[in-house]
């Protein structure tokens, strides 16, 4: 080896110590999951995952992903197109705010719809006087649910478009092509993978999210409860097994997760690199 | 709610006590990502091993895993019958249901940024600087500190302030290890949840203001530092 390396040795240590690290806080805790979902063999845990209760609350994960995730898809694609393409007033403002999600904590995103939506709240009254039930009902959840996955379209976007620049586009409506013709023929071809990438980000943290959920939710079992929310109530009534069951799904939701991302991934960065040529 | 109540609601000892936690544990959380997912990011950059590609998958994993599997997990690993627990607390260190238990979950979740922050500068780096530095006589470790190094110092703040900005928010993973003792294992996000959970709004809404005034101060610092960051790049 040159001297622009390390020795083998030092090298070998870094790569235990790496290893290390990353079995206890990752390797690890996959496999707990796991162990927890079948230590008590597998006819308990289809039992549990089969439950009444398991059962609705997938059903109200898989409705509020996909009413959520379509929509961030459509508005990520907006606000992305809008913020690579033009100049306007308030740009800056507009990308920040756009990751604002991100930076706030889950409780405080649930708070806000709390606060808006709720009995107390500034439209609570209304809301009431109308027979409407948005708070600890499902729509809160979903409300709150875009809310969190708002930006995680739009931010893998906003690079690409914005290294692509207007020029194709340009030159499509040069040629004479209508506005939609030149988005579904030049723009979206050209953006395909980024926004897959952004799709499955999206979908992930809108199936699993427990925060935001937690708040607005009300916990009623069998109505207003997602998949994380029955774990935590399994959980916390020492149903350890079908916890873990239920936690399971999640699990390989996020494996899946990774698998998807890292094969779309490699894509992008192609899409990306030849955005910036 | 007047001007005096809310003073009281976010300065009260109960919240005083959460945000001494949360912050402290954030910060150790977010140093020991610093120190670790530097040396992860170094050796999926520059070394080669057999199941290097899944290892590099799975740092996302605290991404993608939703929050309250890994809070149920953690506990059940760090608690006393857990694979690991049960060896620390042979040894009278108290993993779960303790400050230890919280910044052992904010560490898991704050990885991924600090390891995906730093892999594509070490990536990017120009071999040449390194050749140079050999050419002018330097060893390994001059070469480390005085050239490698200083060109790494944006990224790893930019995720330590990434990870440290998810940790003070964090709920999800921390609430089942944490033990939710008020004035000791009591963090600020699960202080907001009882204040609601106790129909006191405003109070929730007052320490909530705090925290997005925190998170605002840090996501203007992430941003100012990706600018200076991509100006040196440019520079180059």
């Amino acid at each position: 080896m040159s001297k622009s390396s390390e020795n083998s040795f030092v090298r070998r240590i870094l790569i235990a110590v790496a290893l290390f690290y990353l079995t206890l806080f990752i390797f690890l805790p996959l496999l707990t999951v796991f162990v927890g979902a079948l230590n008590k063999g597998v006819g308990l845990y289809f039992k549990s995952i089969s439950d009444p209760n398991a059962l609705a609350a997938i059903q109200l994960t898989v409705v509020t992903a996909l009413v959520a995730v379509p929509l961030n898809l459509v508005f990520g694609v907006a606000a992305s197109w809008a913020i690579a393409k033009f100049d306007f007033w308030g740009k800056n403002f507009l990308t920040t705010l756009i990751d604002l999600p991100l930076s706030v904590s889950p409780v405080i995103s649930g708070l806000i719809y709390v606060l808006l939506f709720g009995a107390q709240g500034v439209l609570g009254p209304w809301l009431m006087e109308h027979g409407i039930k948005i708070i600890f009902a499902p729509p809160a959840i979903i409300l709150a649910t875009i809310f969190v996955t708002f930006p995680m379209v739009a931010r893998e976007l906003i690079p690409v478009m914005k290294a692509q620049g207007t020029e194709e586009e340009e030159a499509a409506l040069t040629l004479g092509a209508s506005g939609w013709q030149m988005f579904w023929r030049v723009t979206l071809p050209n953006i395909k993978w980024g926004l897959l990438y952004g799709v499955i980000l999206c979908n992930a943290r809108a199936m699993g999210e427990f925060g935001a959920v937690s708040v607005v939710s009300g916990h009623i079992r069998g109505q207003t409860n997602t998949l994380p929310l029955h774990i935590e109530i399994l959980y916390n009534e020492y149903n350890f097994t079908a916890a873990f069951a239920t936690a399971s799904l999640l699990a390989m939701l996020a494996l899946v997760t990774l698998v998807l991302k890292s094969m779309v991934e490699y894509k992008f960065r192609a899409e990306l690199k030849a955005a910036e040529k | 709610m007047g001007l005096n109540e809310f003073w009281e609601a976010v300065t009260s000892p109960r919240t005083l006590a959460a945000y001494r936690l949360t912050f402290g544990a954030s910060l150790i959380a977010g140093l020991v990502n610093v120190v670790f997912g530097f040396l992860i990011a170094w050796v999926l950059a520059r070394y080669h091993f057999p199941g290097k590609k899944i290892v590099d998958a799975l740092v996302d994993f605290p991404f993608a895993l939703p929050t309250a599997v890994a809070g149920i997990t953690l506990t059940s690993l760090y608690s006393q019958n857990g694979w690991v627990g049960r060896y620390l607390y042979a040894v009278g260190i108290e993993s779960a249901y303790s400050p230890l238990g919280i910044t052992l979950a904010l560490i898991f979740i704050g990885l991924p940024f600090v390891v995906r922050t730093v892999e594509p500068v070490l990536q990017e780096l120009d071999a040449e600087l390194e050749d140079a530095a050999v050419s002018l006589g330097a060893n390994r470790w001059q070469t480390f500190v005085k050239v490698l190094f200083p060109n790494l110092v944006p990224a790893l703040i930019t995720g330590f302030t990434l990870a440290f900005a998810r940790a003070i928010g964090e709920y999800g993973s921390v609430i089942f290890i944490a033990g939710n003792m008020p004035h000791k294992t009591e963090v600020t996000p699960l202080l907001i949840m009882t204040k609601l959970e106790q129909y006191d709004y405003s109070g929730a809404a007052a320490i909530a203001v705090v925290m997005l005034a925190v998170s605002f101060v840090l996501l203007a610092v992430t941003n100012y530092l990706q600018w200076i960051f991509s100006k040196r790049i440019g520079a180059n």
